[in-house]
């Protein structure tokens, strides 16, 4: 993406005119220049629509079970085919999108609440708090993140908001590290001595100079980890730990498609797809974000 | 040196008796009483109080605790409530299988990631790189269930090459065993293939550029030698690294692979246990996993800093 020398050229704009430009307009400029990144973009985009138009999008009922139509092949009315209780399945994915971005983005949102202030009062103060939280988090992180999620949700029982509960509190170490590495990289930065210097006090030094100054590196990270826990929300609906039938989750729209893939191939495409292109052009789309925060990147 | 380890040392005994304690509180915040659990609906109060007494439930948390731990540390986990098999044995049985799978996963991932990995560096910013790139991107991005899914419809279903589940022991059948791990084994692989690949190009690009290649092409020698003989075995140490603490994600991979496939392991084990409510069994397989995950890593670290002067130093720097 980064090497992409022809789109460089053709995007630049003839000298002079650079006073002109608006801030917005180079930003637009340096976006441009990553197609890939700008196509997950607008793929994320379409899914958000999708998840909050669903109810004016999908074609029917994703709950209304016809059994005249039971695992019927693609066809006009049924685009993507029927499953095993006759309910069509372009509906159901279409509403799928809408506990999955849910399931995704309140358990990271849930994460950075709580990990970001951890992490900033950790690093910021350091001593014993800072130990203390530092061991807590080794501990956490040696649960793998999957198995931490599944060990949650049997004390808290299966369903959507306990299983976005658990991806959240399984996802929230990784934000306490990095809130707190990035802290100590900045604590000692003239712009917060400035500010001391200043007179200001701890609260605004941390909300004011330190918070602003790390929220680029947390929002790469959050676009990072939504995908991830979008695929665990699907695994833990998978496995029957997460969202209950008859709701339409890709992930127990995949755990039926298991006993039908001789009969009905399609009940496992088009769950499956949906989830590997939102998750493929959220990865896009954090990978160009990334290098577009980057201030060495201009 | 001895400084370091010591304190490596002093620091996962920590995290292991705060692992302890997590597993310990999270099992007893499961709703419902342990002991009804353990007698079965039918049992009357004095069952129950029986079973209180037997298990000290009756005892205060810290007491129940030390007790637990104790056990523990000798290696007796308790049993399970289904089977009435001790953990520890249950695990022995099942442990062999997942590390069967996580081996053979391992194997693909590297026999993919290297070559790729070191290609797309080698060949930067040429199209095998973009192709390189992509595929570690969508090998990251694939939900490596529906992967699974999509491989039996294909191999099984379609093609009827491979079997689709189940699982024979290595020793009774060699091929069977292994023609039926071995797309268990590429679900598995992939997500590790994708970032190990990452790992591969990004530090190889890194030592390409360095002093010493520069001397090695300038004296003449060729670039096959120069790649082979002096780039790689510098470029793969961060990759040992990323091997050690993506054994995680291997095992919660393994939970998901192994219930595609039906393959018995330890991944099958924890879904099976906690769906039974088999919670000795849940807190054993929990405890053990999250302590391997533990003694590996600083396994990894300490041998990684005897087998590398430099890094022994930068290590007991960053360990802080």
């Amino acid at each position: 993406m980064r090497g992409d020398g022809t789109a460089v050229a053709t995007s630049l704009p003839t000298v002079g005119t650079r006073d002109a430009t608006t801030a917005l307009q180079r930003a637009w400029r340096r976006a441009a220049r990553r197609p890939p990144a700008l196509a997950g973009a607008t793929v994320v985009i379409l899914y958000v629509l999708l998840a909050l138009g669903a109810p004016w999008i999908a074609p029917v009922d994703p709950l209304h079970t016809d059994w005249s139509q039971v695992r019927k092949a693609p066809s006009a009315a049924h685009p993507l085919g029927t499953d095993d209780l006759g309910r069509d399945v372009l509906s159901r994915v279409i509403w799928g999108t809408r506990i999955s971005m849910q399931a995704g983005v309140f358990s990271i949102l849930l994460a950075i609440v709580v990990g970001v202030p951890a992490g900033l009062v950790a690093g910021f103060y350091r001593g014993a708090f800072d130990q203390l939280i530092m061991r807590l988090t080794d501990a956490w992180l040696s649960f793998p993140f999957l198995i931490l999620a599944i060990g949650l949700v049997t004390i808290l029982g299966p369903s959507l908001t306990n299983a976005t509960l658990a991806i959240g509190v399984a996802a929230t170490p990784t934000y306490i590290r990095l809130t707190r590495g990035l802290v100590l990289g900045s604590r000692e930065e003239d712009f917060v001595q400035g500010a001391r210097a200043l007179g200001a006090g701890d609260l605004r030094v941390m909300g004011r100079h330190i918070l602003p100054n790390i929220a680029s590196a947390l929002l790469v990270q959050a676009t990072v980890s939504i995908p991830g826990a979008i695929i665990a929300e699907a695994i833990l609906s998978f496995l029957g730990l997460g969202v209950q039938p008859p709701s339409p989750s890709w992930g127990t729209m995949l755990n039926a498609a298991q006993q039908f893939l001789e009969s009905a191939p399609w009940m496992a495409w088009w769950p499956g797809l949906a989830i590997f292109s939102l998750t493929l052009s959220f990865n896009l789309a954090g990978d160009g974000l990334r290098d577009w925060l980057d201030p060495k990147d201009y | 040196m001895l400084e370091y380890l010591i304190q490596r040392i002093a620091i996962s005994t920590v995290t292991l008796a705060v692992i302890s304690m997590i597993v310990f509180t999270g099992v007893r915040l499961i709703p419902g009483d342990p002991a009804r659990v353990m007698a079965g609906t039918e049992a009357d109060a004095a069952g129950l109080e029986e079973i209180r007494q037997k298990y000290g439930l009756n005892d205060a948390i810290p007491v129940q605790y030390l007790r637990w731990v104790g056990l523990a540390l000798r290696g007796d986990l308790g049993e399970s409530i289904r089977t009435r098999e001790t953990v520890t044995k249950t695990v022995s049985r099942k442990l062999p299988i997942t590390l069967e799978l996580a081996c053979l996963s391992i194997l693909v991932a590297i026999a993919i990631a290297i070559p790729v990995g070191v290609l797309s560096a080698v060949r930067r910013n040429t199209v095998w790189d973009y192709l390189a790139n992509g595929l570690s991107l969508c090998g990251l991005s694939v939900p490596s269930f529906w992967l699974g899914i999509m491989l039996i419809l294909f191999f099984s279903v379609r093609l009827g090459w491979l079997p689709a589940s189940g699982f024979v022991s290595f020793v009774e059948n060699p091929a069977g065993n292994l023609t039926r791990m071995l797309m268990p084994a590429f679900v598995l692989g992939t997500t590790l293939a994708a970032v190990l690949m990452r790992q591969t190009r990004n530090s190889m690009i890194e030592v390409l550029t360095a002093d010493y290649i520069r001397t090695a092409y300038s004296k003449g020698l060729a670039g096959r030698a120069v790649i082979f003989r002096h780039a790689i075995r510098n470029g793969l140490i961060p990759v040992v690294t990323i091997l050690g603490l993506q054994m995680g994600a291997l095992m919660g991979g393994a939970v998901v692979t192994e219930q595609i496939f039906v393959v018995p392991g330890f991944g099958r084990l924890i879904v099976e246990s906690v769906f039974t409510r088999d919670y000795p069994l849940v807190q054993g397989v929990v405890l053990i996993t999250a302590s391997a995950y533990v003694l590996i890593n600083l396994l990894v670290d300490v041998s990684y800093s005897l087998l590398n002067p430099r890094i022994r130093i930068k290590g007991a720097v960053n360990a802080r």
